[in-house]
């Protein structure tokens, strides 16, 4: 099963790549990872996707645990949550039936055009993974010149969360 | 008080108490070695090789609980003490490991003698610190000590860069009192409501058994574990890491586990209906093949690190917590409850216990004209009457020991259990006798381990460090010729060397007693001899049955009841 693990972590060098190191030096399936300083500057917060049984995933949660940069951390996948996650895909949209087909699937999916040439499109799309996936099959594969993925970042709904 | 930081460095040290600091000098420590040259209070020992610095500040932590310190330059020094690091880290033993770093502003330019300590280490440490700015040394010294000491304790390293240490820039010191970490707060108190359920499931067990590992030993809980086995009348097994937790001689005690456990102690394993793990952590060496494990039994867990806890066999009370506390807390409820024991199905389980222990696993030839290793052991343990420190290398000498040396006490046996680290053994021995310069130190090796580490002898010159160094010469990689016999049709790819020194000329150019002993006769003779010098490192050289096996012996993907045993061993069930 795919789980969203928030963590806190210390904001100090070598902090990510105690992370990273413990998924390969455990075999643990990694998908994405994102990390930024949160608004206490001495902590980052880490979002991390990973698949697995709940053996693994308990695994998981107590190797990180145990890292001692890890100051906490939340699996989503326990808690009623929001996920986000942010992506920009550049388009070829060279003649004026791609040009207005395009615009109008932006604009179904709720994305906006960020550049703009007399071939190309830079679209934003934010939503869940499967949001962004779905507008990826939506484009020929030939039309699509480049896609960045963000990583999904999550958020526990209510009074729930993640912090110190 | 104003100080440089490689004064701050040592002071540090001080403060923590350390007696003994295990390394060896070069550039990016030259500051350091110069900041310990001004004092007496932390006495450095010069090893011959990092390898060795880091073993011996082991055998040090294993024997006395406190941690081992070591010093090590940058680059090749800092590479050569990854080997012992990671001894340490599979065995948890507290260790703060010191290397040199290049100065700041060459790190990341390939300068010389640099490596990334911290990105190498990472792997197998509990932690490790770059420090960057000196006015952080201190605190991070703390830190390191904390660190190795608590919880599950491991190895730690501080990489300090040649110019933190700068002789010329001083700054107000003051050594932290305490440290403040929010990102660790390792378990203490087990959880009362888990102890109570362990309880209930122990008090209704028909056929139980208690299998204890190396964090009694490491957690300073051999009381409470002696206190609680012997109240229940449980049968007990020891792992290889906890040797010693509960005394070997005692009749309760059905021997070590595992791959080279004993027949009696396997067999429980696979028959229990209640399985009590302490401190021990389901190593594979430990349970072989994990879907037949204890097949019949819950599971209770006793264990400092939750990591340890359902990580390779699934248990049904976890308990997170120190063992030592834990285990006081589970006889208070024990004692509160006053049990009726049902002692007839306790009697039952005895008597199959009895039946499996007729089997005599650990018999061997003594009759032979050839010298049984397993003949050297016991006749070591007689003649040290049972109460040596001993150290060992790995391979079969190792699993020897381990059967015919019957420790009673904890912390009197040293060897590389987790990482299995040939070269162990000669340097573990040095540290120990530094710790405890009166009591009788041996290390128990073998023709090839010994080799690994084999310039230490130098050390032990050195410093005085009279140990007493039992090599069971087979003129063969033993284990790796063992499973090469059961496995691979007796094919002995490179499991023997064909060019062994002469050990007696070699101890004597180190400036010890070498003495070859040939025959079985000559054997305890030359043990006695060998104690009665006292201030004399004496290398023992015995040339024992090259094609002698350990026995019993799980093959690696077997249960525990699919043992094999020695040749013309009958089972409990040949002997109804």
């Amino acid at each position: 099963m795919r789980h969203i693990i928030s963590i806190l972590i210390e904001n100090e060098a070598g902090a990510l790549s105690r992370v990273a190191g413990l998924f390969s030096a455990r075999g643990y399936n990694i998908e994405s990872l994102t990390v930024a300083p949160t608004e206490d500057s001495t902590l980052s917060r880490m979002t991390l996707v990973t698949r697995g049984n709940d053996q693994i995933i308990e695994q998981i949660k107590k190797q990180l645990n145990k890292l001692i940069d890890v100051v906490k951390l939340i699996d989503m996948a326990e808690n009623s949550h929001i996920e986000r996650e942010m992506m920009m895909i550049k388009v070829r949209v060279d003649n004026g039936a791609s040009r207005e087909e395009v615009k109008r699937l932006t604009d179904i999916f709720r994305g906006n055009i960020l550049d703009v040439t007399n071939s190309t499109y830079a679209i934003e799309i934010t939503g869940d993974s499967k949001k962004l996936d779905a507008f990826v099959e939506t484009l020929n594969e030939d039309e699509i010149i480049e896609v960045v993925r963000s990583g999904p970042t999550g958020i526990c709904r209510g009074e729930k969360g993640l912090r110190l | 008080m104003e100080l440089n930081g490689a004064d701050i460095v040592v002071q540090c040290l001080k403060e923590e108490g350390v007696e003994y600091i295990f390394g060896y000098p070069g550039g990016a420590v030259l500051h350091l070695y110069d900041a310990l040259f001004k004092q007496e209070d932390v006495k450095h020992i010069l090893v011959r090789h990092e390898q060795g610095a880091t073993h011996a500040a082991d055998g040090y932590a294993r024997v006395t609980g406190k941690p081992g310190v070591v010093l090590v330059t940058s680059g090749p020094g800092a590479t050569n003490a990854v080997t012992g690091i990671a001894t340490a880290f599979m065995d948890s033993i507290p260790m703060v490991v010191i290397s040199g770093q290049v100065a700041t502003p060459f790190i990341g330019s390939d300068a010389f003698q640099e490596v990334d300590m911290v990105g190498i280490t990472r792997p197998c440490v509990k932690h490790n610190f770059l420090i960057k700015d000196v006015n952080d040394i201190a605190e991070t010294i703390k830190k390191a000590f904390y660190v190795a000491t608590t919880g599950r304790p491991g190895p730690v390293v501080i990489d300090i860069p040649k110019d933190v240490n700068d002789p010329n820039i001083e700054i107000p010191y003051k050594y932290p009192k305490r440290v403040n970490m929010r990102s660790y707060n390792p378990a203490v108190k087990g959880h009362k409501g888990q102890i109570k359920k362990a309880v209930d499931l122990i008090l209704n067990a028909k056929r139980p058994i208690i299998y204890s590992g190396g964090g009694v030993v490491i957690g300073g809980a051999s009381e409470e574990l002696v206190e609680l086995t012997r109240m229940l009348k449980f049968p007990l097994t020891n792992t290889l890491m906890g040797l010693g937790a509960y005394p070997a001689t005692d009749e309760q005690n059905l021997g070590m586990l595992g791959m080279h456990g004993t027949y009696e102690a396997n067999m429980a394993m696979h028959g229990c209906d209640v399985l009590i793990a302490i401190g021990s952590r389901f190593d594979d060496r430990i349970t072989g093949k994990l879907s037949e494990f204890c097949p019949t039994a819950k599971i209770v867990h006793i264990d400092v690190d939750p990591s340890s806890i359902s990580k390779n066999v699934q248990v049904d009370v976890p308990i997170v917590g120190q063992v030592k506390p834990v285990l006081e807390d589970m006889i208070a409820m024990i004692k509160e409850i006053q049990p009726k024991a049902s002692k007839s199905a306790l009697d039952s389980w005895w008597s199959q216990i009895e039946e499996w222990r007729k089997v005599d696993c650990l018999k061997y030839d003594r009759e032979s004209n050839e010298i049984k290793p397993q003949y050297v052991i016991e006749q070591l343990y007689e003649v040290t009457k049972g109460d040596a420190y001993i150290s060992s290398d790995v391979g079969q000498h190792q699993m020897w020991a381990a059967q015919y040396y019957k420790f009673d006490k904890p912390r009197r046996w040293a060897n590389s259990g987790g990482l299995g680290t040939m070269g162990f053994g000669l340097p573990a021995a040095i540290g120990i006798k530094l710790a405890h310069p009166d009591a009788d130190v041996a290390c128990i090796t073998g023709e090839a381990s010994i080799q690994m580490c084999i310039q230490e002898l130098s050390t032990a010159l050195q410093y005085k460090t009279p140990i007493k160094i039992v090599n069971l010469n087979n003129r063969y990689m033993g284990m790796v010729r063992q499973w090469q016999e059961f496995s691979y049709e007796s094919r002995y790819s490179h499991s023997y060397m064909d060019a062994i020194p002469d050990f007696v000329k070699l101890a004597e150019s180190y400036g010890h007693v070498g003495i070859r002993i040939e025959n079985p006769e000559d054997v305890r003779p030359a043990l006695e001899e060998a104690f009665k010098m006292q201030d004399r490192t004496v290398f023992l050289d015995f040339l024992t049955d090259r094609t002698e096996n350990v026995y019993p012996m799980i093959e690696s993907g077997k249960a525990h009841n699919n043992m094999r045993l020695a040749p013309g061993t009958l089972t409990d069930r040949e002997l109804a």
